[in-house]
């Protein structure tokens, strides 16, 4: 007799199963068709724009209030332990270029242009477009999921020394303004105690986390059914996805840099 | 020619095609009948493996398409296919000179100075004029099947289907597609494909007419003898479209 809990948790393992080996397949097609295709420099440059440059307000907001806050707590911790604002540039630009602006950005990009690729690709699949595509002599993978794969790959890491940037800039304006530290010891306090590693530590972390974004959002537009309310739980998906998935990301790519001492 | 045997698919536990054969010649305008949800837009997207069989054959110009794994046999197979979509299936994102040029792109080598003048002769084949520069959002549902109908034979196929062709249509629109599904039967000779669930449109305009009925073509032949039939399911979809005997 089936235990109606194990056949409940069987067939969500079975889902699981499934939703990942159609993962891999679609992967594999992306990188055959990424080195058999000629280059669709119109579609990735509009790709480009609308993953990169349409999330750079946000991700400067971000960015420029995360480092403000944690100027301020910094600042203010330090205060109550020192009586004075110590390493305030160190530990803004430390936590901004190993975590907070990798992550942060990542979770921008996921939110915004994650979004809209899986509701874009989604609309597609369920008004026959990418039916269309194969008949007019294109494949999917080639037209649609290149481009916004090489689109991700490129703009998530310039956002996120971007977002870094940012976030320096507003840690030192709260230091400055707020704590009284004068930003040459701010910047100082940066240049004396972090190493080209720190921020390549977080750099490197973009590529996974735009190649993991990129699939998620491509393969829940792709695997769409059910019309307008079909897109609308694909975008949901793919959005909370990533999002999870990044920060579970965080968490093994840093131990595995930290282990090769990156 | 188009060659399709022992034809199958199933979507589940729901059998959908069982064990459909049919030759369809060359010039020969071929029309699937039957009520909705019996499977007509699944045969069609069958013949272009849009959808892939569970078993049988389907030969193209001698290609078989069913089971083949090689993308690249495909895409030269559907190079000779224009597919005419229930629902238009216009890019969003691009123009109306964009979505009728596309297939120019990528399915021939004329040089891209062409286009414009192609497209437009296409557009005005369709009746359609001065809508180069608009996104299918602003065009009428009829003008979208029109800019489709455009876009599908702009690259000039030998094959062309049609998935339900009048579907949503005013009867003016409805004409003027049945006329244009004529035209490119008689003038460019091409051998076309039309599933619909409208029996006029489908008697009116076919060498042949069949109809697909739970799974099976439960009777196949020439407009005249199709009026004919003494099969149930036949005659009681003529009595249903008011054409019995007429």
């Amino acid at each position: 007799m089936k235990h109606p809990v194990a056949e409940y948790v069987g067939r969500k393992f079975l889902g699981l199963a499934e939703a990942l080996g159609s993962a891999a397949l679609m992967l594999k097609s992306v990188v055959f068709w990424f080195f058999r295709s000629r280059f669709e420099a119109r579609e990735t440059a509009k790709q480009a724009v609308t993953i990169g440059v349409d999330s750079l307000t946000v991700t400067a907001l971000t960015s420029f209030f995360t480092g403000m806050v944690l100027s301020l707590q910094t600042g203010q911790s330090s205060k109550n332990l020192f009586n004075e604002p110590l390493y305030i540039g160190t530990m803004v630009a430390f936590s901004m270029l190993k975590e907070l602006g990798p992550v942060l950005t990542s979770v921008v990009v996921a939110g915004r242009a994650g979004a809209v690729v899986t509701a874009e690709i989604g609309t597609m699949k369920v008004t026959e477009q990418i039916d269309a595509l194969y008949t007019l002599g294109t494949n999917p993978t080639r037209y649609l999921l290149v481009p916004r794969y090489i689109a991700f790959m490129i703009t998530l890491p310039l956002l996120t020394v971007f977002a870094d940037f940012l976030g320096i800039m507003g840690g030192c304006l709260v230091g400055v303004v707020k704590l009284g530290v004068p930003a040459t010891v701010f910047m100082n306090d940066i240049y004396t105690f972090l190493k080209i590693g720190d921020f390549m530590h977080g750099f490197l972390k973009t590529f996974v986390f735009a190649f993991m974004i990129a699939t998620v959002s491509c393969y829940k537009g792709l695997n769409t059914k059910g019309g307008a309310e079909g897109v609308g739980k694909a975008t949901t998906e793919a959005v909370v996805t990533s999002m999870v998935l990044v920060m579970v990301l965080d968490y093994f790519i840093s131990a595995m840099l930290v282990a090769v001492g990156i | 020619m188009i060659e399709i045997k022992k034809l199958n698919k199933a979507f589940g536990e729901k059998v959908i095609l069982k064990d459909i054969s049919v030759d369809i010649a060359e010039g020969e305008l071929f029309s699937v009948i039957g009520p909705s949800g019996m499977g007509k837009s699944t045969f069609i997207k069958c013949i272009i493996r849009l959808l892939k069989p569970d078993s049988g054959s389907i030969i193209v110009d001698g290609q078989d398409i069913a089971s083949t794994p090689s993308e690249f046999k495909l895409a030269r197979v559907r190079r000779s296919f224009g597919y005419l979509f229930q629902e238009g299936a216009l890019f969003d994102s691009l123009t109306v000179m964009e979505n009728v040029a596309f297939g120019l792109k990528y399915l021939t080598d004329v040089p891209k100075s062409e286009y414009p003048r192609i497209v437009k002769e296409k557009l005005a084949l369709v009746g359609l004029k001065d809508v180069e520069n608009l996104k299918p959002a602003e065009l009428s549902v009829g003008m979208k099947k029109r800019v489709s109908l455009a876009r599908s034979v702009a690259a000039e196929p030998k094959y062309m289907l049609y998935d339900e062709p009048t579907t949503g249509l005013d009867p003016v629109t409805t004409g003027m597609v049945k006329d244009l599904i004529l035209d490119m039967r008689e003038k460019l000779k091409i051998t076309s494909v039309v599933v619909t669930h409208d029996l006029k449109l489908a008697l009116e305009i076919s060498s042949r007419v069949a109809m697909l009925f739970n799974g099976e073509f439960v009777e196949v032949g020439e407009p005249a003898k199709f009026r004919q039939s003494e099969n149930k399911a036949v005659k009681e979809f003529m009595e249903i479209s008011d054409l019995s005997r007429k």
